[in-house]
């Protein structure tokens, strides 16, 4: 048997611990909360109105918006999904480190669990996305049916960016740390409640060209505001870059996962 | 091929362990293991140069006093650890009961927690489907199937744990020390379950400090000593040769206390 069957074969055989693990996320969230699920939704379109009052009355938003709970809300639920990922996967292997002691398990299997999971409560929370869409009365077009896309495109990349986050967790604690001020920084540069156009020019070139999360957000808006589909920069950009930090999370991860026991 | 009658074959295996000891309280010491590199790594061999072959079908048992590397060299045989030099194989599968109920979650109720570990112990969802009704019958927990674990006395999560890990028939089972919990009866019925195993071919590695209990299920035993294999071979030679040295050293203490 080749090595990539074996993996394959592995891989089938805990394919439900993912799934069980998944579940367990979802399961123990809401548990014993009276709302339950329905905070999936609710939380999301507070912090809207929230953020949309300070805003509008506060800041100046920039009147070239046209909706801007609309736009508000796609950005935040897009990079809501990838700091609460890449947060949980960080800590996967250290969370999980009293289990990985006693019993053999593929390591990134913890790892794929939490973004998947995050990626559940994700889906839910387009619960608030569609009730912002109705109530502000927003046109649909039938480019929203392509925003399947991006989101495979943003599952990659936050596995990516998880798997790359939990190996150098485990060596180095600091990570952790530094990481809360990493997404912050990252969130002021990402246009999620500003338009692009209000950064300066050499900033903005910037953003363009580097930030990864920039790629998505501009994807979902097209799809979902703005009626159409993504310009080809964008949308092929968004592939290579989620291909690229999923194969160097991966590599990483392979290369550093026998030491890892030694660590935890 | 020789060796392949040998089901488990450690050959000259030695492993490697982070103390990470925090012993670091000022800059200068913080400084200095930083240009040695022993910040987060300090070395130190818990098993060194250990062989082991065993056969299909044999009872090992292994014994030696703390710290001496047993439940570490189990878990090389069982793939938690990877040995820093030798090689380890293993021609089967294996039921390492390390740990009872590794993966059970606090806040989960039995019912859930039994297709958790089972996978983690890799079986599908559906053979737990399948097995589910055993595992209750065995664990004996009655009305408590939907409370969540972390209402659970001591004894019953480990009695969850074990009917889980032994129900399926491994070529390998590997057990650690996990039988000293639960009460008497469930003792009594974790032993026959563990005998039947044996008598239908299962391979076992046992570790235990109650050298009755080896003597009694194991036909070979290997003593470990600060990680070094001092002994291997029948269990009685081998346990008498234990006992005796544990009785020299006590009455050596006796000595000096007069």
């Amino acid at each position: 048997m080749s090595i990539w069957q074996e993996r394959v074969h592995v891989f089938f055989q805990y394919k439900d611990l993912l799934k069980q693990l998944v579940k367990r996320d979802v399961k123990l969230k809401y548990r014993r909360s009276v709302l339950g699920y329905v905070w999936s939704i609710l939380n999301p379109l507070l912090i809207m109105i929230i953020m949309t009052l300070v805003f509008s009355n506060m800041f100046d938003r920039g009147k070239s918006i046209v909706n801007y709970p609309v736009y508000l809300i796609t950005g935040r639920t897009i990079f809501e999904f990838m700091t609460s990922s890449t947060n949980a996967a960080m800590r996967s292997i250290i969370g999980n480190g009293a289990l990985l002691k006693k019993c053999y398990v593929p390591k990134y299997i913890f790892t794929l669990a939490k973004v998947t999971s995050s990626l559940v409560d994700f889906v839910f929370s387009l619960g608030a996305l569609v009730i912002v869409m109705i109530c502000t009365r927003a046109s649909v077009t039938p480019y929203i049916l392509c925003t399947p896309l991006v989101m495979i495109q943003l599952y990659l990349f936050c596995c990516g960016l998880g798997f790359l986050l939990a190996s150098m967790n485990v060596f180095f604690r600091d990570v952790q740390h530094i990481y809360k001020a990493v997404t912050t920084a990252w969130m002021y540069l990402t246009p999620i409640f500003y338009p692009i156009q209000q950064l300066p020019e050499n900033i903005r070139f910037f953003v363009k060209g580097f930030n990864p999360m920039y790629y998505y957000v501009a994807q979902f808006r097209d799809m979902v505001c703005n009626g159409q589909f993504p310009g080809p920069r964008i949308f092929w950009g968004g592939w290579l870059i989620a291909v690229v930090m999923f194969a160097i999370g991966i590599t990483v991860f392979k290369k550093s996962q026998d030491k890892f026991i030694l660590y935890i | 091929m020789k060796d392949k009658e040998y089901i488990i074959d450690v050959d000259h295996v030695t492993i490697r362990f982070n103390k990470s000891r925090q012993g670091v309280d000022n800059l200068k010491e913080y400084v200095i293991h930083m240009l040695k590199r022993e910040l987060l790594f300090q070395e130190f061999l818990a098993v060194k140069d250990v062989s082991l072959k065993v056969k299909r079908g044999e009872a090992w048992g292994l014994i030696g006093t703390n710290g001496s590397g047993k439940s570490t060299l189990l878990k090389a045989i069982s793939g938690i650890m990877k040995p820093y030099k030798g090689t380890i194989t293993i021609r089967g599968g294996i039921a390492p009961l390390i740990e009872l109920g590794a993966g059970f979650d606090a806040n989960l109720t039995a019912r859930e927690n039994i297709f958790m570990n089972g996978a983690v112990l890799g079986h599908s969802e559906k053979f737990m489907q399948e097995h589910f009704d055993d595992i209750v019958d065995f664990a004996d927990i009655g009305d408590f199937l939907d409370s969540p674990i972390k209402n659970y006395s001591s004894g019953m999560k480990a009695r969850l744990g074990f009917s889980v890990a032994t129900m399926v028939k491994p070529d390998i089972l590997i057990v650690d020390e996990v039988l000293a919990v639960g009460d008497f009866l469930f003792r009594k019925k974790c032993q026959k379950r563990m005998q039947e195993m044996l008598s239908g071919g299962t391979t076992l590695l046992f570790v235990s400090h109650n050298l009755e209990q080896v003597r009694d299920l194991c036909d070979h035993a290997l003593w470990l000593d600060k990680g070094e294999a001092v002994m291997s071979g029948g269990v009685h030679e081998v346990c008498d040769a234990y006992q005796e040295l544990e009785h020299d050293i006590n009455a050596a203490k006796k000595k000096k206390k007069r």
